[in-house]
């Protein structure tokens, strides 16, 4: 069995000065991305829901993480721009990592992007600076994915909609102060807004634009 | 590995072993090659290359045999290979001006620059079945003459109408734009230029010819005229981005048509003729002809035209265009569909029911009003 | 017609495909589209559907799902109109059993992906499985306005006055709503969505179903979906509700009641009996031990032997 070839990765990585050695991509392309898809459908339909991904022995340069790396290794390439903040976009061996490994464009401007990697959460720039899709194709909006977060017990939010049985509890951090403001702006905008997966350490959940945050009592 | 299995399975694997010895025949006359079919067959072939959008001529003589000859069919095959080939990127425009031209004839000049070229067509044959062609195994090779090699440049007749003006320019497209390509994005309307082209270039040569036909009988009339026709061989060229420069990666066959259309005009641009394009694979004038017509039919908001006419919605034309859409859905009805019929059946039954309910009230009321009259 | 089942073993063994048939940049473009079905439930995902190796309107859109999401330890289960046994349904299984390897089963409960043509098992599905439809036409006002352009707009603008005329008209001209498949839902108080031509039957089954539901039209190039739990709403009217095909026998087979039946001709003298259209469904039931009232009709064993699909291929001899 063989997978397509990627020519993009291929051309990209001659343009890439060779200066660390590049950290290798799934041991198993076809397997792993499927199992990575797989936990990252189940995540978006089940908002709120962890689901643990194996990032399969991925060891990419920080501040990019092994399970950020797998969700960029099964979702992107040449026909999806990429966008990254600031740590991520300050180190050239993730750069070098993700063009080879992607071959996806990686843009400058938030709103050109179809995902974005954002490492440092807690300073993230607003979710309206992303593509918010149109009325007439909300599809071509973006899903931004979070590094590094925590799905602690305490309880931050409740979430209701699509994928969700009645209601659940949902917490990560680090995310901006004003965060669930935005996210609640967001769901109030469908069918239009962006996607978000929050990646931790061994799992991920997502919080898709159908979801509705509702106020906690605290 | 368990697996499920049960009755049909049978049924299907039968089917396809009939198919197959259907398809070979009587096994006591010589079984076709992928040669013959290539050299003596090669409109057919043209035509599965073009709608099965793959120029390889062995592998559509080997589609045309495996499908017993049905051009769609084979299209088909053709397709669903090409579909799993790795992508290695975009070629640099092909230069039909460059061409080694076989056959080149214009209607809208007597004598050209570079002169008019007949070559291989059935034009001006007359349409008599050859006898001999059935008793010969081998037709006859007639010596034919070769022209002198024509050295000299054979500009295309849309250029000779441009240097004067008379013709609309090509649209300036920026070199660095993105290629639409409705393989690798799907179709959404508006559609430019470029992907309508693309899917006429796939598309059926019978619903082209239909709607080309269509347009000449009032349907949307453009007053064409055949500018030029060529049909001969172009090199396909692919810019490495690692070498710096266009490499040539083979050549193929191709007809070209541009049809010179009646005027456009306005109070800012001057009145030119106006441009219908038509490509396609080998030898296949009526395809490309048919494409020219449909392409300038398409054009008429930019042109300023009121659409009247099948031929020149867009929506409809493209979307109906693709044969190997069309023939697995109008194809799809011979699978089972009995448990829609279901529904259908148990709604028509309570209809009528209710229909001679209905009758049978009123005539029940009939009834009593002539009794009581 | 080229047929899928019956791919040489030879073109597989020479590596030529990937797992499940597509490639992996195919695959990645298709999961990005259903990603984002799921994220917008209902609303029609444009996607750059490929040419599979079956025609055009023969599920080429579920095959490319189920391709998308299918991994090796999955369990895949391939009905067309309920049954496991229908021609297309055995072709569709043969081609995964071909490019995938992966297990395959007639049991609607064992399978972990159940990929499906016009039905709905009468099996309640776990939030464990993932039902993928085939779709004809995703649109579900192309037969009111066949023009894209116009449809996507009355999407994007929540504009579904025309479907609510038609449903309308049918009242007004038959005394009830005409559609008995292929029956027009809302999703999540936003998209009107095509559950493609399921019975109507089937379509309370849908709403707040456990299971994720994903629908693939390859010719059409659309995906969509309806996550786990998404409200589901037939549309109707307060004086015209919605209401499903009632069937006033059970399954002649097994006697099961509230399931959807197929109506089976016997004889030309009229003689008729209705079975389960979920054949797996029928057989569990008959091997628990029930009985339908035509179980020891001789015409019952015919047809539970071979399956109502017992299709023959003979060669016609003079």
């Amino acid at each position: 069995m063989t997978t397509a070839p990627e020519t993009n990765a291929t051309q990209e990585s001659r343009k890439t000065p060779a200066t660390p050695p590049l950290a290798a991509g799934f041991q198993d392309p076809v397997h792993d991305a499927q199992a990575c898809f797989r936990a990252a459908m189940n995540a978006i339909a089940r908002p709120g829901t962890r689901q643990a991904v194996d990032a399969g022995g991925l060891t990419p340069p920080a501040p990019l993480t092994p399970v950020a790396a797998a969700l960029a290794l099964t979702l992107l390439d040449y026909d999806t721009p990429v966008w990254l903040d600031k740590p991520l976009m300050a180190s050239d061996a993730v750069k070098a990592f993700l063009r080879f490994h992607t071959g996806a464009p990686i843009v400058s401007e938030p709103v050109e992007a179809a995902f974005a990697l954002v490492g440092n959460p807690g300073q993230m720039i607003p979710l309206a600076s992303f593509n918010q899709g149109s009325a007439e194709y909300p599809d071509r909006s973006a899903t931004v994915i979070l590094l590094g977060q925590d799905f602690g017990a305490v309880q931050a939010v409740t979430l209701q909609g699509p994928g969700i049985q009645d209601s659940a509890a949902f917490s990560v951090s680090p995310v901006p102060p004003v965060f669930w403001e935005q996210v609640a702006a967001n769901s109030r905008q469908f069918p239009r807004g962006i996607d978000l997966i929050f990646a931790g350490d061994a799992e991920i959940a997502a919080l898709p634009r159908s979801t509705r945050i509702m106020p906690t009592e605290v | 590995m368990y697996v499920a299995v049960k009755g049909g399975e049978k049924a299907i694997r039968n089917a396809h072993k009939l198919t197959a010895k259907r398809r070979r025949g009587d096994t006591s006359v010589p079984a076709l090659t992928l040669e013959q079919i290539a050299q003596q067959l090669s409109h057919s072939v043209a035509r599965v290359m073009g709608e099965g959008s793959l120029y390889d001529e062995t592998l559509a003589a080997l589609a045309i045999k495996q499908a017993r000859g049905d051009l769609i069919e084979a299209a088909f095959l053709m397709r669903a290979y090409r579909t799993t080939l790795p992508r290695f990127g975009y070629s640099t425009p092909v230069d039909t001006g460059a061409m080694l031209v076989e056959r080149r004839v214009s209607a809208t000049y007597k004598d050209l620059p570079g002169g008019q070229v007949l070559g291989p067509t059935f034009d001006y044959s007359h349409r008599l079945l050859d006898f001999a062609l059935a008793a010969e195994d081998d037709g006859a090779q007639l010596p034919v003459e070769t022209a002198q090699s024509e050295d000299r440049p054979m500009p295309r007749v849309t250029d000779l109408l441009g240097d004067e003006g008379l013709m609309e320019p090509d649209p300036v497209t920026d070199e660095d734009a993105p290629v639409g390509d409705l393989t690798r994005e799907p179709l959404s309307f508006p559609a430019d230029r470029d992907l309508r082209l693309q899917n006429l270039a796939r598309g059926d040569e019978g619903f082209l010819l239909a709607l080309a036909y269509s347009t000449q009988r009032g349907y949307g009339r453009t007053h064409p005229f055949a500018g030029e026709i060529r049909y001969g061989e172009v090199e396909v060229e692919f810019f490495a981005e690692e070498l710096g420069f266009a490499v040539t990666l083979g050549a193929i066959k191709v007809t070209e048509c541009q049809m010179v259309n009646q005027f456009a005009g306005s109070a800012q641009a001057a009145p030119t003729f106006t441009r219908g394009y038509g490509l396609v694979f080998g030898q296949v004038e009526r395809k490309a002809m048919s494409m020219a017509m449909v392409d300038r039919s398409m054009r008429w908001q930019e042109l300023g035209e009121e659409q009247v006419a099948p031929a020149q919605d867009i929506e409809f034309v493209l979307s109906h265009s693709d044969n190997i859409q069309a023939t697995g859905f109008v194809e799809h009805l011979k699978l089972p569909h009995y448990v829609d019929f279901q529904a259908e059946l148990d709604l028509v039954r309570r209809m009528r029911a209710e229909w001679f309910g209905r009758r049978e009230q009123q005539e029940e009321g009939e009834a009593a009003t002539e009794a009581a009259q | 017609m080229t047929d899928t089942a019956q791919i040489p073993d030879s073109v597989y063994e020479q590596g030529e495909y990937n797992f499940a048939y597509l490639d992996e940049q195919t695959k990645r473009m298709i999961r990005r589209a259903i990603l984002k079905g799921i994220a917008i439930p209902g609303y029609q995902v444009p996607f750059a559907s490929r040419e599979m190796p079956m025609p055009y309107g023969w599920g080429t859109g579920g095959v490319q799902v189920t391709a998308a999401i299918l991994g090796r330890d999955d369990c895949l289960k391939m009905i067309d109109q309920g049954s496991d046994d229908t021609t297309n349904a055995v072709s569709l299984r043969g081609f995964f059993e071909k490019t995938a390897e992966v297990r395959t089963t007639c049991e609607t409960a064992e399978a972990t992906i159940i990929q499906t043509r016009h039905r709905i098992p009468e099996k309640p599905l776990t939030g464990d499985q993932i039902l993928v439809f085939q779709v004809p036409i995703p649109e579900p006002l192309r037969f009111l306005e066949p023009r894209e352009t116009e449809t996507r707009k009355m999407h994007a603008l929540e504009d579904y006055g025309l479907m609510h005329v038609k449903l309308y008209e049918d009242i007004a001209k038959n005394g009830h709503i005409a559609t008995t498949y292929a029956y027009p839902v809302k999703v999540n108080d936003r998209y009107v969505m095509d559950p493609s031509p399921t019975p109507k039957f089937d379509n309370p089954k849908i709403d707040r179903m456990a299971a994720l539901q994903l629908y693939g039209a390859g010719r059409e190039k659309r995906i969509y979906a309806i996550p786990p739990y998404t409200k589901v709403k037939s549309l109707d009217f307060e004086d015209y509700p919605f209401e499903i095909q009632k069937f006033d026998k059970p399954c002649g087979l097994c006697g099961a009641e509230n399931v959807y039946l197929d109506e089976v001709i016997l004889d030309d003298r009229g003689g008729r009996m209705f079975v389960c259209s979920d054949s797996d469904y029928c057989e569990e039931r008959r091997a628990d031990g029930h009985l339908g009232p035509m179980a020891a009709d001789p015409a019952a064993a015919r047809i539970s032997s071979t399956g109502i699909d017992g299709a023959k291929t003979g060669e016609t001899v003079r």
